[in-house]
């Protein structure tokens, strides 16, 4: 079942790469939103029969095949309450991504393709248990992410952008890789499995191998994640990637960097990480602070937003590095930390998948994410504001909305562990507060301004259809999250304890 | 002593074809050898038959000097599926051609001599099988006889012939030291007279050994050839020279040091290990800002010997080394040749091959099949999975890291990264949209079977990447 989840949008690029490329554009786009919800109902249908409450903790719908037996590498997939809640996420925000693409008529087949593509390498990662698959997928979606900006960005200084996003994320790529094969040169039996590493805990002495070991994989996913020194390729990346782009990027790629935290290097390398917990703690402070105050200063849209990620992520370090913490934090806290990391990806998933579309439309309408080219669109554009305040208020955490519930979860679980840096964290609330008030105020309030460079539409035309139905289900599921968590709770809760129970060993 | 030829017969095959075609050559009519080509595929499909049915058989040495084991019998089926492309991809190159003849036997002899390297286990086979693994290829580099081929060929000659001087004093050397030539009488009198002045003179005859050896291979220091060569001869006679010989050399190195050298006398994975950081670091260094593509890929060749080096380095210290060896080997020699194979089958406005990068501009939009066996090999010599090299990158860095040498594979890995910087300058033009731009309209297939060999070595690569674990079971058999 999984395979076939995790197939069927490479499947569906198959069957499109053998149709010419002059077909209406309708019938690729018409293709992927079709394998898009058949891939969503198949992950909502592993949902309801993932096992009771009792069994939780464990994998669901394991699948393995030797792959390279005599390297211990497996094709190892399942799913469990950290993997599976990102799996519907990425369903989600690629059928969103995929409705929002009817309007694009640049190379729409080369497109669509890549999109599948990179839909199959983004579920396919969460749902590996093997660490050279997990790298496979990993660095599959560095590539396929280098082709959409590269070809579908704004200007040719996408293709500068595309070059450094993808030279900076191979690096991280890398080191990750060195860290993988540190872990298995040290597990008796060798072996890449991450289910076998974890229950043999080959580095539990801690030392200066498993040190290095984890530096090196911290290295790799920091990179992805990002976190603050390491997230120079993020704010270019976004501003020259098509909205599409930005909101798989931000939406899935990211948490892929967070979700090998959790799903790597804290169960397999429990000894050091509890020995450097603090030091993600601290990293993340710091991304939270500055991603924050960084933001503030923004005059572009889309960077403004990006700003807010690298704040974001910097939540889920400050719960990760709190929950590596065993001695300072008690064992429900710490669950709790683990359980609002996982929340928070999955709500920044949904809040700033949406926020991107809007930054798209808003580019689409007027060919520039300047706050100064705009202002006074609330009377124009009603549709598109209110969204945009939705997703705004989303974002920076009003109770509601799913952002807050991880964010409460986060700073109540963290706070025993480390009262000083995650009260220095809880200021980065308030920055966002702050800077996207300011965002609406500028865009919306005020006399009604739009740019008029040369070729862009006269007037400036509210969200259309497609638009609509792209972005409003995913404020729909963010507040449905903020309003009704327990179902997601439900989920991911017995995994955060075992995970946490991995850690305390 | 075993003197059984039946043991040889892929190396019998080749000689067969090569003599056979040569005197076939010689009646054919000028336009019309191409059986002699038939003839040089058939050959390899014999070997390939011949070396499977090999397998099984336990490693035994004929001839007193000739291993014939799991080494050697991969290294056969690298060599004969190489050679098989290599076919393939020259075929819109030679046919019709006046010496076409030529072409096909001096490749069959290129190939013989790469096979008897991997297997010799006696220097003086050692120098034979270089002498035979080289002097044909001079021949091949400059068989268009154009300025550049000349060049090219008056390059490598020299270089080669420079080479072969000091590999012979170096063997010379190394006789003087251990007291015989067969690796076995040598490895004992190395260690026996380990202590005395010998250190000494068994190091320089083996860096003078290693310096034939890195000829071939195009490592770091004897180099200079490779970009020279790339650039000056047709894609497909590029491919040969940098892919076939070196699978040779750097089998052959690792059965020299492993099977010779007693690391306590001379420290020889320290030497390899740093022939290995320079091949990489100097190769990608300057193959940054090169604007042809077979330059290009010539420098590219010089660091991806540094990246087998570090199998070779490891080799007496770790189990993993030589499957970690011949599995890079045989993904690389696929994915380069494919690599080489799409240069050769693209058109220039002008009408020969497209040799710039800008040539290549909207290649995506006209040929996108072929665009994209280009980025599969060019991604694949990055090692991205799921390429074959990918696999082989792992194995090399997980032996390097086990056999204590993750200073190397840490160098490695920020080579990899910068490598990947060129690699991008060429994909990137490939998918720039040029519709509105005047696009000089090409015939489809000017170059059909360059361009099939072209995907065949694109598929072959992932193939090996995703079925790896059949070849690393086969190769885990070699010592």
């Amino acid at each position: 079942m999984l395979s076939l989840i995790v197939f069927l949008p490479a499947a569906a690029a198959v069957v499109l790469a053998a149709l010419p490329a002059r077909l209406p554009a309708r019938v690729f786009v018409g293709t992927w939103i079709a394998a898009a919800l058949a891939d969503l109902a198949l992950i909502v249908a592993a949902w309801l029969r993932f096992p009771g409450a009792a069994a939780r903790g464990g994998y669901a719908f394991e699948e393995r095949l030797p792959w390279i037996p005599s390297v211990g590498i497996s094709y190892h997939l399942g799913v469990d309450g950290l993997s599976l809640p990102l799996l519907a996420m990425t369903a989600v925000l690629f059928l969103a991504c995929a409705v929002f693409a009817l309007r694009e008529t640049r190379r729409v087949k080369l497109y669509v393709l890549l999109f599948l593509a990179l839909q199959t390498v983004c579920l396919g990662l969460f749902a590996a248990l093997d660490l050279i698959l997990f790298f496979l997928f990993f660095d599959l979606s560095i590539v396929f992410m280098y082709f959409v900006i590269a070809g579908w960005g704004h200007a040719e200084r996408a293709r500068a952008v595309a070059l450094k996003f993808f030279l900076y994320t191979f690096l991280g790529s890398l080191a990750l890789l060195l860290g993988f094969i540190l872990l298995f040169l040290a597990a008796q039996p060798h072996t890449f499995d991450i289910v076998e590493l974890a229950a043999a805990n080959p580095l539990a002495a801690g030392g200066p191998y498993a040190g290095l070991t984890l530096l090196a994989i911290g290295i790799g996913l920091a990179v992805k994640t990002p976190t603050v020194p390491f997230h120079t390729w993020l704010p270019p990346a976004h501003t020259e990637a098509p909205a599409t782009g930005s909101a798989i990027l931000a939406g899935v790629l990211l948490k892929m960097g967070t979700y090998g935290f959790v799903r790597i290097a804290m169960p397999l390398l429990p000894a050091s990480w509890r020995q450097y917990a603090l030091v993600a703690l601290l990293v993340g402070v710091v991304s939270v602070v500055y991603g924050a105050l960084v933001a503030l200063a923004q005059n572009n849209l889309k960077r403004m937003v990006a700003y807010t990620s690298v704040n974001h992520m910097g939540y889920i370090l400050v719960a990760i590095g709190a929950a590596g913490l065993v001695v300072a934090g008690d064992a429900q806290a710490r669950s709790l930390a683990t359980t609002g990391a996982v929340v928070q990806m999955v709500s920044h998933g949904l809040i700033t998948g949406a926020l991107f579309l809007l930054a798209g439309v808003l580019y689409d309408r007027g060919h520039t994410y300047d706050f100064g080219a705009w202002s006074g669109l609330a009377a124009r554009t009603p549709r598109f504001a209110a969204l945009f305040a939705v997703a705004a208020f989303a974002s920076l955490g009003l109770p509601g909305f799913s952002g807050f519930i991880a964010e409460f979860q986060i700073f109540t679980g963290s706070l025993p562990a480390a009262p000083v840096p995650v009260a220095i964290a809880v200021t980065g609330i308030l920055v966002t507060a702050a800077l996207f008030l300011l965002a609406l105020q500028r865009l919306f309030l005020g006399p009604l301004r739009t740019p008029d460079a040369p070729g862009t539409p006269r007037a400036v035309v509210d969200l259309r259809a497609s638009e609509l139905v792209a972005i409003a289900p995913l404020l729909a599921l963010a507040t449905l999250i903020g309003l009704a968590p327990r179902f997601l709770l439900d989920l991911v809760e017995p995994a955060a304890t075992t995970v946490n129970t991995l850690v305390a060993r | 002593m075993n003197e059984n030829p039946a043991a040889l017969v892929p190396e019998l095959a080749l000689l067969g074809a090569a003599v056979l075609g040569l005197l076939a050559g010689a009646w054919l009519p000028r336009r019309r050898q191409w059986p002699v080509a038939v003839l040089a595929a058939a050959a390899c499909a014999i070997g390939l038959v011949a070396t499977g049915l090999a397998f099984p058989r336990p490693p035994e040495t004929v001839f007193g000097s000739y291993a014939v084991d799991t080494t050697t019998n991969v290294t056969r089926l690298i060599v004969l599926v190489a050679v098989l492309l290599a076919v393939g991809a020259s075929v819109d190159t030679a046919r019709a051609r006046p010496r076409e003849t030529e072409y096909w036997v001096l490749l069959l002899l290129g190939a013989l001599g790469a096979v008897l390297l991997s297997g010799a286990t006696d220097l003086l086979l050692l120098f034979a099988a270089f002498l035979l693994a080289s002097i044909p290829l001079y021949a091949l580099v400059g068989w268009t006889a154009t300025a550049p081929g000349t060049e090219a060929s008056m390059k490598y000659y020299l270089s080669g012939a420079f080479a072969g001087v000091t590999m012979i004093t170096g063997v010379a050397l190394l006789y003087a030291a251990g007291g015989g030539t067969a690796y076995g009488t040598l490895r004992d009198g190395l260690a026996a007279a380990g202590g005395r002045s010998v250190p000494a003179l068994a190091a320089v005859g083996l860096i003078a050994v290693l310096a034939g050896l890195a000829f071939k291979a195009g490592a770091v220091p004897a180099h200079f050839w490779v970009p020279d060569v790339s650039d000056g001869t047709p894609g497909p006679v590029a491919g040969i020279v940098t892919t076939i010989p070196k699978i040779g050399a750097l089998v052959a190195a690792d059965r020299l040091l492993s099977a010779a050298i007693p690391d306590a006398v001379v420290d020889w994975p320290l030497i390899v290990a740093i022939l290995a950081a320079l091949s990489m670091t100097l190769g990608n260094l300057a193959a940054f800002f090169q604007n042809s593509v077979q330059r290009l890929l010539g420098y590219s060749a010089v660091s991806q010997v540094g990246y087998v080096l570090m199998a070779v380095a490891v080799g007496a210290r770790t189990g993993q080394a030589a499957p970690a060896l011949l599995l890079y080997l045989a993904a690389y020699a696929v994915t380069n040749l494919g690599a080489f194979a799409v240069a050769a089958a693209i058109v220039a406005p002008g009408g020969g091959p497209a040799r710039a990068i800008d040539d290549h501009r909207g290649l995506a939009g006209r040929r996108p099949v072929l665009a994209t066996a280009l980025v599969v090999c060019l991604l694949g010599l990055v090692g991205t999975p799921p390429t074959g090299v990918f696999l082989g990158k792992l194995a090399v860095f997980t032996a390097a890291v086990d056999g204590g040498m993750a200073w190397l594979t840490v160098l490695a890995v920020v080579n990899t990264v910068a490598s990947l910087f060129y690699y991008l300058r060429w994909i990137a033009p490939v998918f720039a949209d040029v519709r509105d731009q005047q696009t000089t309209e090409q015939p489809r297939r000017a170059r059909p079977w360059a361009n099939a060999t072209a995907l065949a070595a694109a598929a072959g690569s992932l193939v090996i990447g995703v079925g790896g674990g059949l070849l690393a079971g086969l190769f885990s058999g070699a010592p």
